[in-house]
């Protein structure tokens, strides 16, 4: 007997008994739809934890200068005057960076529109806006150009822009930094509190070139931003940044007059707690499969008994065991491939409708939908095992005899 | 002279009840000639089902030597046997044993899907064997569509699809009316005449046994008459 005359007797015998079929496979369904919804929806939350992560800015890594001694006594971090905006433009040039803006910061008195702010101004290039993720409410940011020229033009945070022209429309007006007249050519969109209450939108951005030149008057900048090229490798940039600026610094490991540090801690903490969550939702919903694959071996042992007869009846026409072990495990295997096709239909429907109603991010992995069949498969291979084993090891007469 | 159908000889087959032994055959020998329509009698438990069984290779035989168109059987292994009731046997049931909610033609094809005969010429063999009982105009139906005269019909048709030497028959007629238990005796007669196929029969009803050509009665496992009661139509 041939394996396809076995899978039409097999497919044949679930055809005759529709209802029953289709009760036997609610458990995979409801298994395999489980475990596909709960993986996406926890593939979903680290996206969206990721997204928060990122919105710090694009795999930011922040260089710092390093501590000095004056007069016997330390500054802290950020203290000394190591970084200049050369060190910015050579990090530009290593391989995994894609941005990196130096950061001039100095608080200044704002005058504009009748009214004035004090607000902390910051020197940047024009990266800035990519490596904060930071986007522009109206207006454009500044040029290289003007970067180049130390150009007079600034743009506002929102906070700046309420408290000195209000209502008003601040573009092409001119504020006064440190009675230096800088024209208005950008605002950027309100981003709300840092996750240390900050006001993030209390800023003006200049070019930094304007920023050292015109209100500072210094060469060196406070601190550098940088952006890697890849989320989850920031520490091999960072190995870069350090060695980069050794060489730049002549200085040797240890004493390092600058200091690299990153937001990998804080990604991989919140994207750690992600992970947990999608394994403890994929662990219940795996319960539920096993549950599923009970319920076939129980129909699967009540149809056996069921069918004793039919059992002792091929055997009389010529069955040997094998046909009937094999017949009985495709029942079982094909009973639980197409529950688990129902039920991967089931899960992207139900993942659809998350999303939809609970607006909730969810990603449908691949390998989830690969893991749901192989597993339903292996579900009803397994237990389809010992009921089919039963069956095919009846005597024929004792099989034939059974009421 | 032709190696016999069946030989068996002294063939036992105990049971243990509880603690008591039961002698289902108590040392049968028995031969049956190719072509023979035999009827087997005898009254609840004496031995003449439990027989039928064995030389049906649906039982195996306690102690005792039994050959099956000159095989030896005894030493033979499970699939051996399936082979050999795929080949060389046909069985009539008292409940028919059709499989249910499946058409008639393909219950008569189930012989031959074990045997591993292609598409084409499985529904053609099975389509000719029920055209043989007389249902070629229920190829389609299913066994609730059809009386109980036609259901044991195409249990005949499904034993002969295989071309068998030997039909077992036990209680063929048990469940149906004289008219139809005439028909199916009718249809043994000439599947044995026109055929050449080796019938078994096993009855208590004297007029059915009263078909055959040789009756053999059994009681407490040993064969107690064995008589010829026809003359046995040359082949």
């Amino acid at each position: 007997m041939n394996l396809r005359s076995t899978l039409q007797t097999a497919l044949g015998a679930l055809l005759r008994n529709r209802a029953r079929s289709l009760l036997t496979m609610l458990g995979v369904v409801i298994g395999v739809a489980a475990v596909i919804v709960t993986v996406a929806i926890g593939a979903g939350a680290r996206v969206s934890v990721q997204q928060q992560i990122n919105s710090l800015g694009s795999n930011l890594i922040i260089i710092l200068p390093g501590s000095v001694t004056q007069s016997g006594a330390r500054t802290g971090s950020g203290g000394a005057s190591t970084l200049t905006p050369q060190d910015a433009i050579a990090i530009a040039g290593l391989p995994h960076v894609s941005a990196v803006t130096p950061v001039v910061t100095v608080r200044a008195q704002v005058v504009g529109g009748g009214n004035n702010w004090q607000t902390s101004i910051s020197g940047v290039a024009p990266t800035y806006t990519y490596v904060r993720q930071w986007a522009l409410a109206e207006g454009t940011f500044f040029s290289d150009a003007d970067v180049a020229s130390a150009a007079k033009v600034c743009i506002l945070g929102q906070t700046v822009v309420t408290n000195l022209f209000g209502s008003s429309d601040p573009i092409g007006k001119t504020v006064l930094i440190k009675n230096v007249p800088f024209t208005v050519v950008g605002t950027l969109v309100a981003r709300g509190q840092s996750s240390v209450g900050q006001d993030q939108d209390d800023t003006v951005a200049v070019p930094y070139t304007s920023a050292l030149q015109r209100l500072t008057g210094g060469t060196f900048v406070n601190e550098m931003m940088v952006s890697g090229d890849d989320p989850t490798d920031t520490s091999s940039v960072q190995s870069e940044i350090t060695a980069l600026l050794e060489a730049r610094h002549r200085v040797t490991s240890g004493q390092d007059d600058f200091q690299v540090r990153n937001l990998a801690d804080i990604a991989s903490a919140a994207s750690g707690s992600a992970t947990v969550m999608e394994y403890l939702l994929a662990s219940v919903a795996a319960v539920s499969l096993v549950v599923g694959g009970i319920g076939i071996m129980n129909i699967m042992l009540v149809s056996v008994t069921e069918r004793t007869r039919e059992i002792g009846l091929r055997m009389a026409v010529g069955a040997p065991s094998s046909a009937i072990l094999t017949q009985f495990l495709i029942e079982a295997v094909a009973l639980s491939l197409i529950g688990g096709a129902i039920g991967i239909v089931l899960g992207f429907g139900g993942t659809y409708l998350v999303a939809f109603f609970a607006n909730w991010p969810t990603v449908v992995a691949p390998e989830s939908v690969a893991l749901a069949v192989f597993f339903s498969a292996a579900v009803g291979a397994f237990f389809g095992y010992y009921p089919a084993l039963k069956a095919s090891q009846l005597n024929p007469i004792d099989a034939l005899r059974f009421e | 002279m032709s190696v016999p159908v069946v030989v068996t000889a002294d063939l036992h087959k105990d049971y243990t009840m509880g603690d008591q032994v039961v002698h289902a055959c108590d040392g049968v020998s028995l031969t049956l000639e190719h072509g023979e329509f035999v009827a087997l009698m005898g009254p609840s438990g004496s031995g003449k089902s439990t027989f039928m069984h064995i030389v049906g290779l649906l039982d195996a035989p306690t102690s005792g030597r039994y050959e099956l168109d000159g095989v030896e059987v005894g030493t033979l292994g499970k699939n051996t046997l399936a082979a050999l009731r795929r080949t060389k046997l046909g069985f009539v049931f008292q409940s028919y044993n059709l499989l249910p909610r499946t058409s008639a033609v393909e219950n008569v094809e189930l012989p031959l899907l074990y045997a591993g005969v292609p598409d084409a010429e499985r529904r053609q063999r099975a389509t000719a064997a029920l055209g043989v009982v007389g249902l070629s105009d229920r190829l389609v139906s299913q066994p609730n569509q059809l009386s109980g005269g036609q259901q044991q019909r195409v249990a005949i048709a499904r034993a002969i699809v295989n071309a068998p030497s030997l039909i077992l028959a036990d209680e063929p007629t048990g469940a149906l009316d004289t008219a139809a238990s005439l028909d199916v005796m009718v249809l043994f007669r000439r599947l044995n005449v026109e055929q050449g196929i080796t019938i078994l029969l096993v009855t208590h009803e004297p007029d059915i046994a009263a078909h055959a050509d040789r009756l053999i009665s059994f009681r407490d496992g040993r064969v107690v008459r064995d008589e010829v009661t026809k003359k046995v139509v040359a082949a």
